[in-house]
């Protein structure tokens, strides 16, 4: 880390709509380790919000225990944020959300913090839809707790010092959440920024709950050889099956862009330009998406970009028939009906 | 590209902005750290070896290093580097002890200097120490040149005049004062291994109009600050116009306030942001209640019986035609009654005392054709530098010119080739201390310039020759070295070391790093994180990366040296070095040759 403070410098930079430059959407100094990925998925984080024009203060940032749950100091400093227990993020954003339904809740979790302690939790959220982005920092270690393989480590993989190798079959992160009805599943590399700043923008606008897998190597514990999460290994495997373009509602299409490409669009008039590389890959059939992934994952290969999407199902609020306001903005009368109403409830399920 | 070649001096010389910036390159940024740690003798002495003049420099240098400076990249004002070289002579310790050695046992060739301004002084400061003669002619009885007889007092004491001349005729310059040359066949009779002109540019413009030969009260304003200094002129009118609305004029009108002036107008034929003053001289003379008329040309002079009425001008508005041009129409023809007309309209070289027929070329302008890199005339072993070589400049240049002027001289005397010199050289050393600790401060400061202190309006015209500034306080200067950005700590990048991780590109603050696929310059910076602003500055390309062949790119001007990167970086690719540019002088050019000779 870093004991100087970043110099402030806003002469001459571009603003967004709302006259903010990107410097605003910035966070503390990262303490994390030089050279870490999940710093590289702060900017990136940072560059999505700027260039969505989303105003940093309507956003919540909420997040787990590991290097990886320490990264919402390090961007969007006007956000609301909540640093919960391990592996507990996704029941904040749930029950957050279920109170305020009009900001952006961005979850920010780790391999470890998702996949082993908090696999329960992230599960559920998926199922509940919860209208969020997930982002899962993969490293394939504890990074916090000195490098510990986590369960995203691969068969065969080495651990940077003593020799063991890792005998556990890993958890997938992207094909579980296909599995669970996930209605957003893309996986990008903190290494590649062209292809990961509009996976997040889309995830971002995606109505629903919204996984990124990033793989994000741990310099200091996983960067070795004989690891499957280096940076080096990544670079040598990413096979990248859909880009995603995000093009906001106020901008049109460019004709020349629409050749090979799927557009969906979402439910504010914004769009997701999907470009594909594999011609027979479908990113909106499950079962062919996770067939594909399985595939490739046999063959060595990771494949990155946007897997898979389902814009027609039903998020948190509407499944549970919410109103449009947010439920902490409703008058303690509306929230609160009262013992008569409590009293008729309990009369009509005895 | 081409992966960029750092160990080309040329590269990070041009990154030092105020040291490129500088006619005399002076090596700002470590001036002002050893300013910072306390170092002024040692500051002043860095300072000295370039410009030679720090103290008269710190005061009235035209500073081209500041509109320059990478400061202004981030914040409004540059960082004050030329009030900061008078914090250096302030408080540096008698430097005396510290000048190069004079051997006593002279090498034989004498050199004549015309002239005892800047540029001749600069001479003889380099070649002394070789061992030859200097005999310095000047017309009048003191040293100094326009230093002396033009800058007033006000804004350079003469006592700091004096000061640093004294320490260059004392190393045994044979001045002799009161001695003007009258021609130039007759020196060259005499015995003289070489001869420089440093005779400046000493005629002012004069203006033809109507009634100009029929006062005595228009004057010319070089000649008018020269009587003033030599004290032949001690008063002035109440009501005075400045013609021309430059430097000069500047030192013109604040000179006729202290010696009577009451209603002092500068007339300008331009509108503002078309002055040739610096915006510094500009401030100081309407801080002092000088009155800038804009749009008005001069027309006649109006006298009456022999005695001045005032003049006439052409009222004037100004429009920008199609092609981006000033185009002009009179709107009316004004009269501005004064007493006296001080013209401050330029200056020009004259070499009357030059015969035709010596083998010196004159162009078509009657100026001397003079060899921009080695200062020699037409007629070997004759050079000519400061303002005699092309025209009214100032004294960085005038300094500059002596030192390149003193090489070829050393050249001559020695039979070698003048035009064979040696080029500049460059040291790279890294600052690294430990994990995240550099020899160098690079903590931001985000304060903003310190105004500099000046004496109360009223007491400056008490007396003719009280100095306005009274330069920086220890507070003022304690946080103005801080907005040094240390543009001399270079980030050096080894490709092969690097990840790619993209640590370095995250923490920027000023984003001027990318990493993309190589490309041609035009291609490239059309992808940058950032785009290119300044198409001028140093542009890096890295050797091609070892993960993806890509390229690291640095938009050089963006940069404020803050080292994060570095910091960041987890293999040690990037790395802050301290560039130092070896810059040589006559000195180093005999080293090099006793070096070649005993191999
Ligand atoms: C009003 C005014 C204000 C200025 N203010 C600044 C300023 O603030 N900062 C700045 O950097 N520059 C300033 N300048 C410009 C600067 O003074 C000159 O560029 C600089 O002095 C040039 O130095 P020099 O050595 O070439 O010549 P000069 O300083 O002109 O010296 C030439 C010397 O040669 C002598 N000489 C001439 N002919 C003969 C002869 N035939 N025989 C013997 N001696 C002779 C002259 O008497 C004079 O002493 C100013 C100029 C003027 C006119
Ligand atoms: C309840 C609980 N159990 C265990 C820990 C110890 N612990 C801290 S971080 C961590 C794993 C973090 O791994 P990951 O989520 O992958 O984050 P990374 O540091 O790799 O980014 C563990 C097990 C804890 N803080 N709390
Ligand atoms: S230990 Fe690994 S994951 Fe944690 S900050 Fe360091 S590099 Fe990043
Ligand atoms: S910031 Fe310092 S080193 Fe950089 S140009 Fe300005 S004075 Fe020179
Ligand atoms: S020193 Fe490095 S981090 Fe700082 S501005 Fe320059 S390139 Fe960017
Ligand atoms: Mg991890």
């Amino acid at each position: 880390m870093s004991f100087i403070k970043k110099p402030r410098i806003t002469k001459g930079l571009p603003q967004n709509g709302l006259g903010l430059s990107i410097v605003d959407y910035e966070g503390a100094m990262s303490t994390l380790c030089a050279g870490c990925g999940h710093d590289s998925i702060s900017a990136a984080i940072i560059q999505a919000y700027f260039e969505l024009e989303i105003e940093p203060h309507r956003v919540a940032k909420v997040s787990g225990i590991g290097c990886s749950s320490k990264t919402p100091t390090y961007f969007l400093r006007p956000a609301h944020g909540f640093n919960s227990v391990h592996g507990r993020m996704p029941s904040i954003v749930t029950g957050a959300n279920a109170a305020n339904r009009d900001l952006h809740y961005i979850g920010v979790s780790g391999d470890g913090d998702s996949l082993s302690i908090g696999l329960g939790q992230f599960c559920h959220a998926i199922r509940r839809n919860v209208n969020m982005l997930y982002v899962l920092e993969n490293n394939g270690v504890y990074g916090l707790t000195k490098g510990q393989f986590s369960a995203s480590t691969d068969i065969g993989s080495t651990a940077r010092k003593g020799g063991a190798v890792n005998q556990q079959p890993p958890i997938d992160p992207v094909l579980t959440a296909i599995n669970f009805g996930c209605t957003f599943v893309a996986r990008g590399f903190s290494g590649d920024k062209q292809s990961l700043v509009p996976l997040l923008k889309a995830a971002i606008q995606h109505p629903g709950f919204a996984l990124l897998d990033v793989i994000s190597p741990c310099v200091t514990f996983n960067d070795h050889e004989g690891s499957t999460k280096s940076y080096a290994y990544t670079r040598e495997s990413e096979r990248t099956t859909v880009y995603a373009d995000f093009i906001p509602s106020r901008e049109p299409i460019e004709t020349d862009l629409v050749q090979d490409v799927t557009t969906v669009t979402l439910h504010d008039g914004s769009r997701i330009a999907l470009r594909k590389v594999d011609d027979d890959y479908n990113p909106f059939d499950a079962g062919a998406a996770t067939a594909y992934i399985r595939d490739h994952q046999d063959q060595g290969e990771i494949v990155t970009g946007l897997l898979y999407m389902d814009e027609e199902a039903q998020d948190l609020h509407a499944m549970n028939n919410t109103p449009n306001t947010p439920l902490n903005a409703l008058e303690p009368s509306k929230l609160i009906p009262g013992a008569a109403k409590l009293a008729a409830l309990q009369k009509a399920w005895r | 590209m081409k992966p960029t070649d750092t160990s080309d001096p040329r590269y990070y010389h041009k990154v030092v902005d105020c040291q490129w910036g500088c006619p005399a390159h002076t090596d700002v940024p470590e001036y002002i750290r050893m300013i910072a740690q306390g170092r002024y003798t040692d500051a002043y002495l860095l300072n000295r070896r370039s410009n030679v003049f720090p103290a008269i420099l710190g005061r009235v240098c035209d500073r081209p290093c500041e509109p320059a400076c990478r400061r202004v990249r981030v914040e409004e004002e540059p960082v004050a580097i030329c009030r900061l070289k008078r914090v250096a002579a302030d408080l540096a310790d008698d430097i005396r002890s510290h000048l190069p050695a004079v051997p006593a046992k002279k090498n034989g060739k004498r050199i004549a200097c015309i002239g005892a301004g800047c540029a001749s002084l600069t001479v003889a400061n380099d070649l002394l120490p070789l061992g030859y003669e200097i005999v310095m002619f000047e017309q009048f009885d003191q040293a100094g040149g326009l230093m002396r007889t033009n800058i007033p007092a006000f804004r350079l004491p003469a006592q700091v005049l004096d000061d640093e001349i004294s320490m260059i005729v004392e190393l045994g310059v044979d001045l002799r004062l009161g001695h003007r040359i009258d021609s130039m066949a007759a020196l060259l009779e005499e015995d003289f291994a070489a001869v420089f002109v440093g005779t400046g540019a000493p005629r002012g413009k004069d203006l033809d109009l109507p009634g100009r030969q029929e006062t005595e009260r228009i004057h010319i304003g070089i000649d008018w600050l020269e009587s003033v200094a030599f004290e032949h002129t001690d008063h002035i009118g109440e009501r005075v116009l400045i013609i021309g609305v430059g430097n000069t004029a500047m030192d013109c009108c604040r000179t006729a306030l202290r010696l009577g002036g009451e209603s002092v107008k500068v007339m300008a034929r331009k509108p503002r942001g078309y002055f040739k003053a610096s915006p510094w001289e500009l401030e100081d003379a309407e801080e002092e209640k000088v009155e800038i008329i804009v749009n008005h040309s001069p027309k006649a002079f109006v006298v009456d019986g022999g005695q001045l009425k005032g003049m006439t001008f052409d009222h004037l508005e100004y429009h920008v035609d199609a092609d981006g041009n000033l185009q002009s129409t009179v709107i009316d023809e004004v009269f501005v009654a004064c007493d006296d007309v001080i013209l401050a309209i330029g200056q020009e070289n004259a070499f009357p005392w030059i015969e035709r027929d010596l083998g010196i070329v004159f162009d078509e302008w009657d100026v001397p054709k003079v060899d921009k890199a080695t200062f020699e005339s037409t007629r070997q072993g004759i050079f000519f530098g400061g303002d005699s070589a092309f025209g009214p400049e100032n004294i960085i240049w005038a300094v500059e010119h002596g030192h390149q002027a003193a090489i070829s001289i050393h050249k001559h005397c020695s039979g070698d080739p003048v035009a064979k010199r040696l080029s500049h050289g460059m040291n790279l050393l890294s600052t690294k201390m430990s994990l995240h600790e550099w020899s160098f401060s690079n903590d931001y400061d985000p304060s903003n310039r310190r105004r500099m202190r000046h004496v109360e309006l009223k007491q400056r015209f008490d007396e003719l020759n009280i100095e306005v500034e009274l330069g920086f306080s220890a507070e003022q200067f304690v946080t103005e070295v801080k907005r040094c950005l240390n543009c001399d700590i270079q980030t050096e990048f080894t490709a092969k070391l690097c990840i790619e991780c993209d640590a370095c590109i995250d923490v920027c603050p000023v984003r001027c790093l990318t990493i993309i696929e190589n490309g041609d310059r035009t291609d490239l910076v059309q992808r940058l994180n950032t785009p290119v602003t300044n198409p001028d500055a140093p542009f890096f390309v890295s050797d091609s990366l070892p993960q993806t062949s890509r390229v690291m790119i640095k938009d050089e001007n963006l940069c404020v040296h803050c080292a994060l990167c570095a910091e960041r970086c987890p293999t040690g690719a990037w790395d802050m070095r301290k560039s130092e540019l070896l810059i040589p002088y006559a000195i180093d050019e005999e080293v090099a040759a006793c070096n070649q000779k005993t191999g």
